[in-house]
């Protein structure tokens, strides 16, 4: 949720015209003019090119750069410098780059027992940042903090915990001192790791690349301030880091490029500014002195209409999909939407265009009518509750009318929730609220931080019972780029809880529950993707998400950095894997 | 109670002006001290001007929904056609000026500005009077209060001022109102965030009016007339309330009129944090923060609800000049 994954489609709005340039993009070594877009298509200003320093910012302050310890999506991407997982993603550009490669592993896994057994091979001779070798019982070790030591590493999902074999309740390395560890993780040699599941789970290669399976060696972890000193298992290592303040990275000397097909050591130093205002951090993208946006999530409005009316500005720009979806969830345990036609009303009677426009317009994303965004394999075009226009561009509410007077509720209170630091989602529940009056339906906003959004308001039923919270404004992007990565922490009946919620809708279908246990255990991937699809059908019918955009980035690239691709992994962001700099 | 004023300097003071206006001897026997600051007051233009604009504003906000309605307005009515879709910016020159939306309309939106002006501003002057109202009340009564009796009821009243004036009020009022939006004292929404901007407003103001009806009442409970009350047998509520009080109207003008610009700019300030007045309800703060983040490419927006802030605080505060004039000279 909080990750974001992607993948890059056009905008046509943004690139009709320089579409075709932008096929040449792709080879652009010598920095001559290149087209708006171009990083989702190919590589912009290829180059081997080494030294120099790359330089990051970002607006916030991430909790914690270590790999076992985070969920953000720009960590994911940005931890594989100085972390490397089993598996990862190819840095290509948009759709493309949801290949999934080997890493730390020398090949993909091999699953065995129909999928509920998985054995990974790791490459020889890699080696830590000390020069001390790389072996299995790490990588064990890094799934068994991350996800069994929930009260001292609890930023991260914990898809392993919930999918690995544990009858002994295994308490994670922090409380359980035995040597044995998790029983359902074997390490036979050094370099050889077998996973033992409850279920069988045919997409688990997409899993082992998290971050959390990036090596740990035990005897330098320490706990949440583990943070402070990564031990580099990648092309860079920690020299400094001042909490909140800077980040720098210098090259790992012991790294090398046999043990590591992906990853080229361009830069002398990577350096990551932390809390620069999001419109510094634009200023400086455009004047040089930053790179890299971290967060990935674009450039802010002003910036956006800046770089729109400015063809030469507008030609460094990339427009790209996120694998996300902006949506409203309908809260059906709330009145009166626990009636379906209620929910139907909704609907029918949020006007999406006018929403688009003030989530920034088309650039930010297309109209959506489906729970799948556009970019995840499975994806089925079609559109439920189809909305019309009249010629003076307002939404026609004959069909939301009629199916509010067939709910039957008459003239309604609610609240609805939206995150105070996210001025787009204000400023499209604003939208939404004025489009439910037309049909009786009177909502007032309330705005709660980021921070706390899921731990203590729109993630707990109980607040939302209270306080008659029947819409809540949402953005979900996948953990991992597939179906199921996506749709089960938001549709699943097992998934809500009582905090930490995101299955907002608070859905528990029986059929929908039946339908993604029985998808992910299929080892066929085109039948995965149907059932996908299927899912998603089965939810619009129960109204219960009002999809709104198919979320888009976007962003300023840098002419002075090198090796720049928009990946449809990463949210759409560059992938940090191989950023360079020119001389 | 009015037999002293007579004697102020103030009035002492202003005869012989009005005398020499005055033209036939017959017409010296008298004028009230209201007359008195009333032909003061007229002759200072700058402060005329001020008091025509506040009417003006208080007029516009008290009819400000029939207005809209009159000029077939709607300050949330969104207008995708008035907008760049892609920028999100208004089409057009000037903000996207034009015959039906004369201020233009707003980014994003494309919700009509001129609504969205009139309508912000009954927010701003309901909460600014409102708040004021509370800070006299308590002020009055306490200033008064401490003044009169002095020793120890002075000295606990006193004490109180300063730790009100020694408190962060913004972070606090920040604070108030984060936590109390989801609904409170069976109030939500709209009226909710009204009563809890007066309130954080008008409670924690009320120290500088306190201070000044003290030292005002400190001199006053020493004059003759008080005296001559006490000898009459009158008791404390007596005397503050019909010997004392009606002696402070003119400095209690002359500061609510000078309080109210500066809680019209806490509003603002408040709305444009974030904290007060929640969208899609319009106020000129939430319009001025909605505004800074455009600009540079829209600076139009930012004027608009920016001389609206700026005119309606300058005519108060004119207002308010001429009345402490008018009604105080000594204090020129």
């Amino acid at each position: 949720m909080r990750r974001s994954v992607p993948v890059a489609a056009i905008a046509a709005i943004s690139s009709a015209g320089l579409l075709l340039a932008g096929c040449s993009g792709g080879k652009d070594a010598n920095g001559g003019a290149s087209a708006a877009n171009a990083a989702t298509k190919g590589m912009v200003n290829t180059s081997d090119a080494k030294g120099g320093t790359v330089n990051y910012a970002i607006s916030d302050a991430p909790e914690s750069f270590d790999p076992g310890n985070t969920y953000y999506a720009f960590i994911y991407n940005f931890s594989r410098l100085y972390a490397r997982p089993l598996t990862t993603f190819k840095p290509a550009p948009g759709e493309k780059g949801n290949e999934l490669v080997p890493d730390l592993a020398e090949s993909m896994g091999k699953p065995s027992d129909g999928g509920k057994t998985w054995t990974y091979k790791l490459r020889k001779g890699v080696k830590y940042e000390d020069g001390k070798p790389v072996t299995s019982q790490d990588v064990k070790y890094a799934v068994e903090r991350s996800n069994f030591a929930r009260d001292t590493l609890s930023l991260g999902p914990n898809y392993f915990q919930q999918f690995l074999e544990n009858k002994d309740k295994y308490k994670g390395p922090y409380k359980d001192k035995s040597k044995a560890g998790l029983k359902s993780i074997e390490t036979p040699d050094d370099h050889t790791i077998v996973f033992h599941l409850k279920k069988p789970f045919a997409e688990f290669d997409y899993l082992v690349s998290a971050p959390q399976t990036a090596p740990v060696p035990q005897a330098k972890d320490k706990g949440a301030d583990y943070t402070k000193n990564v031990v580099s298992s990648g092309s860079y290592k920690f020299q400094s880091y001042q909490e909140g303040k800077q980040l720098t990275l210098v090259r790992n000397p012991q790294w090398s490029a046999k043990t590591d097909p992906l990853r080229k050591q361009l830069p002398d130093k990577i350096v990551l500014k932390m809390k620069v205002a999001q419109s510094t951090i634009d200023k400086d993208l455009q004047s040089g002195n930053t790179h890299i946006d971290l967060a990935g999530r674009g450039v802010d409005g002003q910036t956006q209409a800046q770089l729109l009316t400015d063809p030469k500005l507008k030609a460094n720009t990339d427009n790209a999909l996120g694998q996300r979806l902006v949506y409203t969830a309908i809260n059906s345990k709330v009145k009166p939407f626990d009636k379906l036609a209620c929910r139907q009303a909704v609907q029918y009677a949020i006007d999406k265009r006018a929403v688009q426009t003030s989530l920034g317009g088309p650039i930010r994303g297309d109209i959506a009518s489906t729970v799948l965004p556009t970019d995840i394999a499975g994806y089925q075009k079609f559109d439920m509750y189809p909305q019309k226009y009249d010629a003076k561009d307002k939404l026609d509410l004959t069909e939301a009318k009629k199916k509010w007077k067939e709910c039957g509720a008459g003239r309604t209170d609610t609240t609805i929730l939206a995150r105070s630091d996210r001025q787009d989602e204000v400023d499209a529940a604003t939208t939404v609220i004025d489009s439910l009056k037309k049909i009786g339906i009177n909502a007032k906003i309330q705005q709660y931080p980021t921070s706390k959004y899921f731990s203590d308001y729109a993630g707990v039923p109980k607040f939302n019972k209270k306080n008659n919270v029947g819409l809540i404004m949402m953005q979900w992007g996948s953990d991992f780029p597939t179906g199921y990565g996506y749709l089960q922490q938001i549709l699943n009946g097992k998934a809500i809880s009582q905090s930490g919620n995101t299955n907002l809708s608070e859905l528990d279908n029986p059929e929908i529950n039946k339908l993604l246990d029985t998808a992910i255990a299929n080892t066929d991937q085109a039948a995965r993707e149907k059932a996908y699809a299927e899912i998603d059908k089965k939810t619009m019918e129960q109204a219960v998400i009002v999809p709104l955009t198919y979320f888009k980035v976007l962003m300023y690239r840098s002419p002075e950095a090198t090796n720049l691709v928009s990946t449809s992994a990463f949210s759409g962001q560059y992938d940090y894997l191989n950023v360079g700099i020119k001389k | 109670m009015t037999a002293p004023i007579e004697t102020t300097g103030a009035a002492a003071e202003a005869q012989p002006e009005a005398v020499l206006e005055g033209v036939p001897s017959k017409r010296i026997e008298g004028r009230s001290l209201g007359q008195i600051a009333w032909l003061r007051f007229k002759r200072d233009k700058v402060a005329v001007a001020g008091a025509i604009v506040v009417i003006l504003l208080v007029l516009i906000a008290a009819l400000s929904r029939p207005l809209q309605s009159l000029l077939g307005l709607d300050p949330n009515e969104p207008n995708q056609s008035l907008i760049d879709p892609n920028t999100t910016l208004p089409l057009g020159d000037f903000g996207g000026m034009s015959a039906d939306h004369p201020l233009g309309v707003d980014p994003k939106f494309g919700r009509d500005l001129l609504a969205r002006v009139l309508e912000g501003s009954w927010v701003s002057l309901i909460v600014a009077f409102g708040a004021t109202l509370l800070s006299v009340a308590i002020g009055t009564v306490l200033g008064v209060v401490a003044g009169y009796y002095r020793g120890r009821v002075d000295a606990v009243i006193s004490r109180m001022m300063d730790v009100f004036l020694a408190f962060p009020l913004l972070l606090f009022a920040i604070a108030i109102s984060a936590s109390l939006q989801g609904g409170a004292f069976g109030l939500e929404g709209l009226p909710l965030h009204l009563s809890v901007l007066i309130f954080v407003i008008g409670f924690f103001n009320w120290p500088y009016m306190g201070r000044i009806v003290r030292a005002q009442t400190l001199s006053l409970r020493e004059r003759e007339f008080v005296d001559a009350a006490r000898g009459m047998g009158a008791r404390g509520p007596f005397i503050l309330f019909r010997e004392l009080l009606p002696n402070l109207v003119g400095p209690i003008v002359v500061y609510s009129t000078l309080l109210i610009p500066s809680n019209i700019l806490f509003e603002a300030a408040l709305s444009f944090l974030g904290v007060g007045i929640q969208p899609p309800q319009a106020s000129w703060g939430g319009m001025l923060n909605q505004a800074v983040k455009y600009y540079e490419v829209d600076p139009q927006y930012m004027l608009v609800p920016g001389l609206a802030i700026f005119v309606t605080v300058l005519a108060f505060n004119l207002l308010g000049d001429g009345l402490r004039d008018a009604l105080d000279p000594r204090s020129r």
